[in-house]
């Protein structure tokens, strides 16, 4: 327990200090990769508290791509921050400590860390989840019974969220092809960083589904697998220009992944109302019903979310590396 | 066994020592490169060791095949990275120093 809290205690002072260092900086590049770092410890934190399924996409998303996202926003734009007018400070200052004295103030109320007598564990809802999912679902993994088929409507919600940030930005940004006009982020001339990726490539694929199928029995599923092929495409990207990774990903053909993914899951829930059950109600996909029409279901809306997010994050890192500066 | 658990803390503690010279190295050295050169260890050396002396404590041998994954994948990284670093220092015309000069 004492090793916990003192690993506890430096990951969460390290996280601090680094908040606030990144709030005094004003060179704009040290501080986004100062933000990696800070996703790099809150994604170990996230390990202590054995949520790696929230881990891994916390380490790929923050570490990797929001980085990734970051440094080309900083190409296109200047670098150092402006400096704010002394007169603002104070209502900055009070906006940050009121925000920051409610959350303290909300926080009283949660149950102590791993309380046994929290909701979480009193709710007659936990033993469906934890013990009858077994029987009903059997997927050995819970977070993936609960996530995919109790709450299955609330993750569609999810998707439908990451789907309109992604549909958004690529309003915003334009289309995904821009002819010539682009600004040369590729690494093409260094050797070794070139040959050590294309080493790597599979891996991370072959890496991102096993995160996918495995989601039943390990933490993992959709959200994980899918930003962890976009890492891997942004990797792509980066290494080897975006010429070449638009040889190998036509922007047309990820422009359509994007909302097949959640046609895909919409679909499943469609299908299952035309058999007779309900929205998502995976017991219909199969005659005999039970565990093997759930793992169906499940294996089903996983490989949508996974390719719904993979073609989201893979787009808006196309559109940021195809843009040039306007200056 | 009593020898593989000697073994393996003499590994573990030479990689702490490792992990422990490359901060002391990071903050002491004059110049990047210098410095660069102190925190590669870190990633190979240390951590390398550290995942040595691990291997030789693990039970089951899918935790062992799973260390084994971890540390080739750091042997193919690291380096990688330091090596990128050095290079892009280099193109950006980031100065070497010398005997004499003062830390930047």
């Amino acid at each position: 327990m004492t090793t916990f809290t003192v690993i506890n205690f430096t990951l969460l002072t390290i996280l601090t200090v680094t908040a606030l260092v990144i709030a005094r900086l004003r060179a704009l590049y040290e501080a986004a990769m100062l933000t990696a770092l800070s996703s790099l410890v809150t994604a170990s934190l996230f390990v202590l508290m054995d949520a790696v399924d929230v881990a891994f996409t916390e380490a790929a998303v923050g570490v990797g791509i929001s980085t990734v996202l970051l440094l080309g926003v900083l190409a296109l734009t200047r670098s150092r921050e402006a400096v704010t007018p002394r007169h603002r400070h104070l209502p900055a200052i009070a906006v940050t400590a009121l925000t920051g004295g409610l959350l303290v103030y909300a926080a009283q109320d949660l149950p102590a860390f791993g309380s046994a007598d929290s909701p979480v564990q009193r709710h007659p809802v936990t033993e469906v989840y934890l013990h009858q999912s077994q029987k009903e679902i059997g997927v050995p993994n819970t977070v993936t019974a609960v996530l995919a088929s109790y709450r299955a409507l609330d993750t569609l919600g999810e998707l439908v969220v990451v789907f309109a940030a992604g549909t958004a930005v690529l309003l915003l940004l334009g289309p995904l092809t821009h002819g010539k006009r682009r600004q040369n982020l590729d690494l093409m001339e260094y050797k070794v960083l070139r040959v050590v990726s294309s080493l790597l490539m599979p891996f991370v694929l072959v890496f991102a589904l096993y995160v996918l199928f495995h989601g039943d029995f390990g933490p993992g599923g959709g959200f994980q697998a899918g930003v962890i092929f976009a890492t891997g495409f942004v990797l792509h990207g980066l290494v080897f220009g975006l010429d070449k990774s638009q040889r190998v990903l036509p922007p047309a053909a990820l422009g359509s992944l994007v909302p097949l993914g959640l046609g895909l899951f919409v679909g499943l829930g469609v299908v299952t109302m035309l058999l007779g059950g309900s929205f998502l109600d995976y017991g219909t996909l199969l005659p005999t019903g039970g565990p093997a029409a759930q793992h169906l279901g499940i294996l089903t809306v996983e490989v949508a979310i996974g390719i719904t997010v993979a073609a989201v994050m893979t787009s808006i890192f196309f559109a940021f590396a195809g843009r040039r500066p306007t200056r | 066994m009593i020898l593989l658990e000697i073994l393996s803390a003499v590994l573990l503690a030479a990689g702490t020592l490792f992990i422990v010279s490359g901060a002391v190295g990071l903050l002491r050295f004059p110049d990047f490169y210098t410095r660069i050169h102190a925190t590669g260890i870190t990633d190979s050396a240390g951590a390398g060791l550290i995942l040595l002396g691990l291997l030789l404590r693990t039970t089951t041998w899918e935790a062992g095949v799973r260390l084994l994954i971890i540390l080739l994948f750091l042997v193919v990284t690291g380096p990688t990275a330091t090596h990128l670093l050095a290079h892009a220092a280099r193109r950006d015309g980031v100065p070497v120093w010398r005997k004499g000069h003062p830390r930047r």
